[in-house]
């Protein structure tokens, strides 16, 4: 894969949820999903664990109630890039929020063992990407980050975690997935570029399947 | 090469693959709601880009929308003004675009899932999506219907087609009857208790054997809406006479057309020998009625059990026992039926049909709820389900019981609208997710059938449904 710029890497301090089955609700609750913006939601990522009262969309953190207990809520992880989590996060819910939540607080990467199908694809979207790493690799990964602060470093095209100079994990992404996060692209813009074939395929359904099309 | 009802269905849109592995799937159906949509019509306006086929989409509030309404009700008089914007700007998009919307005065406004069947636009062998994930539901008619993101829902409007990578097949069989008080919801409960929410992950999951060949739409479409609870995005049940039934009675198209469709539909069943990468039989006659005790679905027993204790726990579960049993205010050795309850809803896309209701209301005909009850309240998933609850009396039934008879949407299923719990208040719920904060902020879900829910409005906890 070739292209320029250091979008290659992602480095960043690891904040870890050592929680299975986070479902997107925990993620951004629902409360959150009447913005029909698709920005400014960092102040509701992980709301009902972040604070001790219940908020409001347009409630700003400094009228809330913080909890000091959640990482997310101390230094240096409130600059974190990288979440550390078990298995099945991002499970339930369709919501992009979710997606839209980590990406404006400044998630890059999550490392889990396994993600719900609808929140895995829709990271892709958003340049944030979800690494799945086996559960013995992520249970290495927990027992240092919870004893020091942690920054490891995320290589797109070697597809590999790096630790310190000693410890590496290699990762699996399809091709075409990776490059959206690195470019960014727009699904909508290159579907259209051949379009013609939707357009055949829609006029032979038409004949074939006419009950589809009965109230067009 | 024998093929699966998902590989049919999927070779039937198929349009393209791209050198990346990736496919590009046509879209017969979208679904639209006020939560998930603006800002995919933002993102078309922006391109320039219109509806590709306008007659694809149907769009209805659900999320938002009070349930006390009342007859002169429109959508400026929603109180809550945030949620009056989305409702709103639904509407300004329908309008914009020409989409179909059902919207808050009309009869035909309802739960997306509940209205797409019942008004004959979700037929069998169709792809359908919408931005939210109990799409699954409509798999119950042979559909190849998911859940999607807000920037998928953009694509399918610029594009009518989604880009998808192939999921793998699994095959869920439920043999036998169930017994007496045991519905499709403790049916696909206990599914989930098995497999875990993650079991699903990656794959279609189609439900077959003499269970579902007996159960009806109804009961077919609440066990499809739960296959995501299952990890699963995809449900699916093969067409029968039971589904072509349905559709003749629902769809408005003419007997021709629907003569032309339906030989194709009884096409779409996996052939015999077809392959399945999972495959899990379950014999329903043994299964009891299934309530949750925590805030993920699996964690679901049968209503009599004792709640699994962290101690005696697998060592990699024992956190996740603990963390849920912390949040639901249970103590050590607790029984579910030891549980003092203060809440009952009735409602969501899984329990809302006229069939729940029906269920329901025999539980409690004749008898008054528990006073530890705060409130007990009954959500129709559509204007259409309301008018025939009514006419069959059931609205009635209800509020001589002392529940609140309410107007459709989603309601206290995810608290968007006025609808929610209080903190630490108990609730038994006939929705799909117990998952912390769901149902209001602190506020503890038990998922489980409308007559397990109706007779916990009557005792004050979980009891025996026979
Ligand atoms: S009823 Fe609940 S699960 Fe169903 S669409 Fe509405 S919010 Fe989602």
């Amino acid at each position: 894969m070739k292209i320029q710029g250091n979008e290659l890497q992602i480095k960043g301090i690891v904040a870890h949820i050592d929680r299975d089955n986070i479902d997107t609700d925990q993620i951004i609750p629902t409360e959150y999903l009447k913005s029909i913006k698709k920005f400014g939601f960092e102040d509701y990522l992980f709301d009902g664990w972040r604070y001790l009262d219940g908020g409001r969309l347009g409630m700003s953190k400094n009228d809330r109630k913080i909890n000091s207990d959640f990482i997310l809520n101390n230094s240096p992880f409130d600059t974190a890039a990288i979440l550390l989590t078990r298995d099945n996060f991002g499970c339930g819910s369709s919501r992009e929020h979710a997606v839209w939540a980590l990406r404006d607080f400044g998630i890059k990467v999550v490392i889990a063992s396994s993600f719900g199908d609808i929140f895995y694809n829709n990271c892709f979207k958003n340049k944030v990407l979800p690494i799945v790493l086996s559960k013995g690799d992520i249970d290495k990964i927990f027992k240092i980050s919870e004893k020091e602060v942690i920054e490891l470093s995320v290589s797109l095209d070697a597809k590999k975690i790096v630790f310190s100079d000693t410890i590496e994990f290699k990762f699996e992404v399809e091709n075409n997935l990776l490059e959206r996060i690195i470019y960014g692209l727009d699904d909508v813009d290159m579907t259209l570029k051949d379009k013609q074939i939707i357009i055949d395929f829609e006029q032979n359904r038409m004949l074939e399947k006419p009950w589809i099309y009965a109230n067009d | 090469m024998s093929k699966t009802l998902y590989d049919k269905l999927w070779d039937e849109h198929h349009i393209t693959t791209y050198n990346s592995g990736e496919s590009l799937l046509y879209i017969d159906r979208q679904y639209l709601h006020e939560v998930t949509s603006p800002q995919a019509f933002e993102g078309l306006t922006k391109k320039g880009l219109v509806p590709w086929r306008l007659n694809a989409n149907i769009a209805t509030p659900d999320h938002n929308v009070p349930t006390e309404r009342g007859s002169d009700f429109n959508m400026e008089s929603i109180e809550d003004e945030i949620s009056k914007i989305q409702v709103v700007e639904l509407d300004k998009n329908c309008n914009k675009f020409g989409i179909k919307q059902f919207d808050i005065t009309s009869i035909n406004q309802g739960i997306v899932h509940v209205i797409g069947p019942e008004l004959g636009y979700t037929l069998p062998g169709m792809t359908i999506v919408c931005g939210d994930s109990h799409t699954s539901t409509h798999g119950a008619f042979g559909c190849l219907a998911m859940g999607i993101g807000t920037s998928e829902v953009e694509h399918v409007l610029a594009t009518q087609s989604l880009k998808v990578s192939k999921l793998k097949n699994m095959q869920v069989v439920f043999n036998g009857t169930s017994s007496k008080g045991v519905t499709s919801k403790d049916i696909v409960l206990y599914l989930i208790g098995q497999i875990g929410t993650a079991g699903g992950n990656g794959h279609a999951i189609e439900f077959s054997g003499s269970y579902i060949e007996d159960i009806s739409m109804e009961a077919r479409m609440t066990i499809c809406n739960m296959a995501i609870e299952g990890g699963a995005k995809v449900g699916l049940v093969a067409p029968d006479i039971t589904t072509i039934d349905y559709v003749r009675k629902h769809s408005e198209l003419s007997s021709e057309i629907l003569d032309l469709a339906e030989q194709h539909w009884v096409s779409l069943k996996s052939d015999p020998n077809a392959t399945f990468d999972k495959k899990i039989e379950i014999d329903v006659s043994k299964i009891k009625p299934q309530v949750t005790w925590g805030t993920s679905p699996e964690m679901v027993i049968d209503f009599d059990a004792i709640i699994p204790n962290p101690d005696s726990s697998p060592q990699d579960n024992r956190k996740n026992i603990e963390l849920a049993k912390n949040y639901m205010g249970i103590e050590p050795d607790q029984k579910l039926t030891d549980l003092k309850f203060d809440r009952v809803f009735i409602g969501s896309c899984t329990n809302s049909r006229i069939e729940d209701l029906r269920e329901a209301a025999i539980a409690v005909d004749g008898k008054k709820i528990s006073i530890n009850i705060i409130e007990a309240i009954v959500v129709p998933g559509s204007g259409l389900v309301k008018q025939q609850a009514e006419s069959e009396g059931l609205d009635k039934i209800f509020e001589d019981a002392g529940f609140i008879w309410r107007d459709p949407g989603c309601s206290m299923c995810l608290g968007m609208n006025p609808d929610q719990l209080k903190p630490h208040e108990r609730c038994a719920s006939t929705s799909n997710r117990n998952f912390e904060g769901r149902q209001g902020n602190l506020g503890r879900t038990h998922l489980m059938s409308p007559v397990m829910a109706a007779l916990t409005a009557i005792h004050g906890t979980v009891s025996n449904p026979s």
